[in-house]
C-alpha cells in the first residue's frame, strides 16, 4: 500500500473514531495486511510496511494472540478443494509471526458437515501451529445434525452448559459466546437469554477498566441482516458491555475482513481460512466465492491482536496467506 | 418367396414396434400418475424455489440442495412436522404430506431461508 496514506483517519463526523473514507481505508488494507490501533477511542490505521519505523510497544503489546476462523474442513468444492492446504498455509503464518502468539482463538466453522474425522483434521493440523493453547467457539457448521453435542464433548468440557465461556491471561478477559444454535426461522445468530444472563453476572464482577474481548462466530454487529449477517439479540450483550473502557468483539462468519468502531467497542471480523464469500449484496447469495486459483490466498487469511497495557489499544492486524 | 418372408418379418417388426410403444406409454402414464402426487422444491441461491407451494393431499413433496453449502429442511412448528438431516449440495429429502394445512418451513443453518408448503 502507499506509504503517501496518511496514517491517522480525519473527518470523523460521528466522533466514533472512523468515517467512510477512513473505514474505507482500511478495508482497502486488508486484502494485503493493516494494522487498526484504537487510542483513546481514536482508530489509527497502519500499512504492514510501517510497521517495522513504529513504536516497540505499540506493535509489540504486553499480549498477543491470534484468531483463525472458518476453516470448513471438508468443502472441497470448486472455490477451495484444498482447504488442508490453506489451514496448513494459516498455521505456518502463524508460526512465522515475528511476535509469537499466546495462544489461538477459533472463531468457528471448524469443521464443514460436524464430521468426526472433519474436528480430527483440524485438530491434527493446529497440533503444528506453535502456539499450544487454542479456544474455539462453534459456528453453525460444527453443530449440525446433533444440536452440537459433539463440538460440546469435543471443544467445550470446561464450558457452561451451552458451550459459552470466559477466561482471564495479563488483565484481559475474554468470552467466547455461542450464537449459531436455537436459530428461529426468518431470523440472525442467537445468543439466547440465559447465556445473556450468564453474560452479565460474568461481567458484573469486573472492573469497568477490565479490557474485555468478545469472541463469537456470527457477527454481533448488524453487518447485513438479509444474508443473515447478525445476532438479533446482540444489542443486549453489548448494553452489558458499555460501560468497560476497552472492548473488542472478534467475528467470524463472513469469511472477510471487516472493521467498525461504535464508542468504545471495536468489532472485527476475520477472514476464513477456507473459501472467501462476497462483500455484503454483491452477489445473488453469500455462497462461496469462486477466484482465479493465483487470487485466493490473498482473500483468506489469519488476524493477530496485540495488547498494550496502559494504551487501552488492542491493535488488530489481518495478514493473507499469500 | 423372398419377398414374402421379408413381408412377414416386417409385420412382425412392426408388431414388435407396437408393443413397445404401448408399453412406454403405459410407463408415461405411470410416471404422470406418480408426477400428480409428487412435487419438488429446489434449493438455489441460499432459497427454497418455489418459497410458496400448493399440492393436493398425499403429495410427496422432495427437496434437492443445489447450492455449494450445505442446508435443512426444518418445519416451523413445535412439534416439527419434519426435519431433515444436513442436506449437502445434490443430497434430498423428501416428505409426504398426507394431511391438508399450511406448512412453513426453513433451513435451520440459515435461517433467513423460509418456505411454505399448502397441501389441500
Amino acid at each position: 500500500m502507499s506509504d503517501t496514506i496518511k496514517d491517522e483517519l480525519q473527518h470523523d463526523h460521528n466522533h466514533d473514531g472512523i468515517d467512510r473514507r477512513g473505514f474505507l481505508k482500511c478495508m482497502a488494507w486488508a486484502g494485503t495486511g493493516a494494522l487498526c490501533v484504537m487510542q483513546g477511542g481514536v482508530l489509527k490505521s497502519f500499512s504492514l510496511s510501517e510497521m517495522s519505523q513504529m513504536d516497540g510497544k505499540v506493535a509489540r503489546g504486553e499480549l498477543s494472540f491470534v484468531q483463525i476462523s472458518d476453516s470448513h474442513m471438508g468443502f472441497n468444492k470448486a472455490a477451495n478443494p484444498n482447504v488442508v492446504g490453506t489451514l496448513q498455509a494459516a498455521v505456518d503464518k502463524i508460526n512465522s509471526l515475528a511476535n509469537p502468539p499466546e495462544f489461538m482463538l477459533h472463531t468457528g466453522d471448524i469443521s464443514h458437515l460436524s464430521k468426526p474425522e472433519e474436528f480430527d483434521i483440524v485438530d491434527q493440523i493446529l497440533k503444528s501451529a506453535a502456539p499450544k493453547d487454542v479456544f474455539f467457539v462453534p459456528g453453525e457448521h460444527d453443530m449440525l445434525n446433533d444440536e452440537g453435542k459433539q463440538y460440546l464433548e469435543r471443544y467445550a468440557k470446561d464450558a457452561q452448559v451451552g458451550g459459552w465461556y470466559s477466561f482471564d491471561r495479563k488483565g484481559v478477559h475474554f468470552i467466547g459466546l455461542v450464537n449459531v444454535l436455537n436459530l428461529k426461522a426468518g431470523g440472525l445468530g442467537t445468543l439466547g437469554p440465559e447465556q445473556l444472563q450468564w453474560l452479565e453476572n460474568d461481567l458484573a464482577r469486573l472492573k469497568h477498566s477490565t479490557p474485555i474481548v468478545v469472541f463469537a462466530h456470527i457477527p454481533l454487529w448488524s453487518i447485513y441482516p438479509e444474508w443473515g449477517w447478525g445476532t438479533d439479540d446482540s444489542a443486549q450483550a453489548l448494553a452489558f458491555l458499555k460501560k468497560f473502557g476497552s472492548v473488542t468483539v472478534l467475528n467470524g462468519h463472513i469469511h472477510q475482513t471487516m472493521q467498525k468502531v461504535e464508542g468504545n467497542i471495536t468489532f472485527h471480523t476475520a477472514a476464513s481460512t477456507a473459501f472467501p464469500q462476497p462483500q455484503p449484496g454483491q452477489a445473488d447469495s453469500p455462497g462461496p466465492m469462486k477466484v482465479p486459483a493465483e487470487q485466493l490466498k490473498s482473500l483468506l487469511g489469519i488476524t493477530s491482536v496485540n495488547f498494550v497495557r496502559g494504551l487501552h489499544a488492542l491493535a488488530v492486524t489481518d495478514s493473507t496467506l499469500g | 418367396m423372398t419377398k414374402s418372408r421379408l413381408s412377414t418379418s416386417g409385420v412382425l417388426f412392426a408388431v414388435i414396434a407396437l408393443v413397445l410403444l404401448a408399453g412406454s406409454q403405459r410407463a408415461a402414464l405411470n410416471a404422470q400418475q406418480a408426477a400428480s402426487s409428487a412435487a419438488e422444491v429446489k434449493i438455489d441461491n441460499f432459497s427454497f424455489g418455489p418459497a410458496t407451494l400448493t399440492v393436493p393431499v398425499g403429495t410427496t413433496v422432495t427437496w434437492t440442495n443445489r447450492d455449494d453449502i450445505p442446508h435443512t429442511v426444518v418445519s416451523t412448528d413445535e412439534p416439527r412436522v419434519f426435519k431433515s438431516k444436513v442436506l449437502d449440495t445434490d443430497e434430498k429429502f423428501s416428505f409426504t404430506f398426507s394431511r391438508a394445512g399450511a406448512y412453513s418451513y426453513f433451513c435451520s443453518i440459515h435461517p433467513k431461508m423460509t418456505g411454505k408448503i399448502v397441501v389441500q
